[in-house]
């Protein structure tokens, strides 16, 4: 590997982290599009950091264009406030506006400058390494490692300083606010952190692809896990490999490195969303099968139950009388002998002890709806486990 | 005369320039078990939010023990309406009672042990304890509403505020959480709960107010829960069977 190519891959890993940690609160809040809205709307304090500083990363620009994601914010509040319009399309009015703001400023005066819309949507993390920061005359590295290392120690401190108050005031804002911790003050601060955020990485993977950083990771890890520590870890991890797998993807089809971080990131969700142990579509499909057969055993257990006469239990009438097809029956009878829950003799079935036990265990179960009372037969069953 | 535990002077809230709550002028004397009633839209929600500062009314002033609410705050324990929030939040139940402890920690200050083993025991007293590690969207409507209580009392307060606790829970659940409401006023602490069942007021409470936008009264159960007033509340003429 040379150089550029170390310098970039640690870029988009910072970047990748930074990004994250405010995704997995934005996520948690259902605030996902208002990170989309800040992206764009930033382009306005950008341009017009641009005109004050002509530095891309100046830390004035970023504040300037992390002061126009807030009022994103702001304005979004504040028509929805009014009760005439909702959430979604207060956000649809805003962005765009502010947006366009962005984009007139850039075709009337920055025609001569390094600065155009492409640059500001897509980003070009392949040029990062040429912006260098030079101090005391000795070159130490890319500015854009800099910045963007700077804004993720500032979010580690406060993730690390406010995680309690971040956990409270997302999980249930009127309690927090009864604690005297105010959900506004953690709001707007998250959003402050967001929109520095998006501002300090719109310049290495552009304004629109910063938001799939920001949320991708976040709702893969939110579908693996219950534990909000975990999900933070664990959305790390996913940004950051992605953005390395991504820059890899990029470097073999000589694409785009933030398209192919992104399509990276899409896929990984993909493969989460199907392949996840609990909340993945797969494994949900799996107990959606294995809780229908095991009503059916149920069922199955209790016709035995409520039936001593012979002809009702003969093998090969079972299916009229529950009335099932062969198939399944079949299944079920299997599924009850594998279990020891019945007993076969010159072809008449009956309840082993076992099996009636279980019987009488899942009647009082449907009958008090108390959890106690299945705890024996959860190792057995997914249909009890809720 | 006994002590005042919660003063409201004067209080409206409105949204959007339509008041909620007219005028509210009430006094809730320490010790008492009391239930906020009323229709749907009545305020009822609105008047705890407003005591607590949730809400900024637009006019009138609250006191908790003669002082305002934000020099208070550690006495107060609240408990949101269960439907508030999002129980598929990554948590464990014991760590949403644990929350109920940052209130006294305050900025910055992680739980420790101690905390620990307070929202442990406030987890043992709703039954909940085998359940400490369960995530919360694994729990059933009752058990969410457990672990709300469990939350309230692990505040160690004077004062509980309670947005209908009793909605959505079974019946054992139900009088678990009024045994846990009478232990709590045995104790000396003032409940306030908003509450829908008319029939089982009597029974629970042993204070009553009826709101509808405005106070209707306010008083011992048994001196004004009647049919005058539930009329006047519910504005259609309601006759309940009150067992006296």
């Amino acid at each position: 590997m040379t150089a550029p190519q170390i310098e970039i891959q640690l870029i988009a890993m910072v970047v990748a982290i930074a990004c994250a940690i405010p995704g997995v609160f934005l996520v948690l809040r259902k605030m996902a599009l208002i990170s989309d809205a800040i992206s764009h709307s930033i382009l306005p304090g950008i341009v017009l950091g641009f005109f004050l500083t002509h530095d891309l990363n100046s830390p004035w620009l970023i504040l300037l264009a992390a002061i126009t994601g807030v009022i994103t914010v702001v304005l979004v509040e504040a028509i929805q406030k009014t009760g005439l319009v909702k959430e979604d399309t207060a956000i649809g009015l805003v962005f765009p506006a502010l947006f366009s703001i962005g984009v007139i400023l850039i075709a009337k005066n920055a025609n001569d400058v390094h600065l155009d819309v492409d640059a500001v949507l897509l980003g070009e993390l392949a040029f990062a390494p040429f912006d260098r920061l030079e101090l005391f005359g000795a070159d130490v590295g890319p500015k854009s490692l800099w910045v963007m290392g700077i804004i993720l120690i500032c979010t580690l401190a406060l993730l690390f300083l406010f995680f309690k108050e971040l956990k409270v005031s997302t999980f249930d804002a009127g309690l927090s606010s009864a604690l005297g911790i105010s959900p506004i003050v953690m709001h707007y601060g998250l959003m402050s952190v967001s929109s520095i955020t998006v501002v300090g990485a719109f310049d290495a993977v552009g304004a629109i692809l910063v938001v799939a950083l920001m949320i991708a990771p976040a709702a893969t890890a939110y579908l693996l896990t219950s534990d909000l520590k975990k999900m933070i870890g664990l959305s790390i991890a996913f940004g950051v490999a992605s953005a390395l797998m991504g820059y890899w993807a990029a470097h073999l089809l000589d694409a785009s490195i933030s398209g192919a971080m992104t399509s990276v990131l899409g896929l990984v969700f993909l493969s989460v969303y199907l392949f996840a142990p609990n909340k993945g579509l797969i494994s949900v499909l799996y107990r959606q099968r294995q809780q229908r057969t095991e009503v059916s055993l149920l069922t199955f257990l209790l016709h035995l139950n409520n039936h001593q006469d012979i002809n009702e239990r003969h093998i090969n009438h079972l299916n009229e009388h529950i009335n099932w097809q062969k198939v399944r029956s079949k299944t079920v009878v299997d599924l009850a002998l594998k279990n020891n829950m019945i007993s076969i003799e010159d072809d008449i079935v009956s309840l082993t002890e076992k099996g009636l036990e279980f019987t009488e265990l899942a009647l009082e179960y449907i009958i008090t709806n108390k959890d106690e009372k299945i705890e024996p037969m959860k190792d057995d069953f997914f249909l009890f486990r809720g | 005369m006994e002590k005042i535990a919660v003063q409201v002077d004067d209080l409206t809230v409105a949204y959007n320039y339509k008041p909620v709550l007219w005028d509210i002028d009430l006094f809730i004397p320490e010790g008492v078990l009391m239930a906020i009633v009323g229709p749907n839209g009545a305020g009822k929600s609105t008047l705890i939010k407003a005591i607590l500062g949730i809400i900024d009314p637009i006019a009138g002033s609250v006191s908790i023990y003669g002082k305002p609410y934000d020099k208070q705050r550690k006495l107060v324990a609240y408990v949101p309406q269960k439907g508030s929030v999002d129980w598929d939040f990554p948590t464990t139940a014991l760590d949403v009672v644990m929350m109920g402890t940052y209130g006294s920690l305050g900025w910055i200050k992680r739980p420790g042990s101690k905390e620990k083993k307070a929202a442990l025991e406030a987890l043992e007293k709703v039954g909940m304890l085998s359940f400490k590690n369960r995530q919360i969207s694994q729990l059933s409507g009752g058990q969410q509403q457990r672990v709300f209580l469990a939350r309230a009392l692990v505040q160690n307060a004077s004062i509980y505020f309670m947005d209908e606790p009793f909605q959505g829970v079974d019946a054992t659940t139900e009088i678990a959480i009024i045994n846990i409401l009478k232990e709590l006023r045995k104790a000396g602490k003032t409940v306030i709960v908003v509450h829908h069942d008319l029939q089982t007021v009597p029974e629970y409470f042993d204070w009553v107010t009826f709101l509808n936008v405005k106070k209707i009264a306010t008083g011992p159960v048994k001196d004004i829960f009647n049919d005058d007033n539930l009329t006047k509340t519910y504005g259609i003429n309601y006759k309940v069977a009150i067992n006296k």
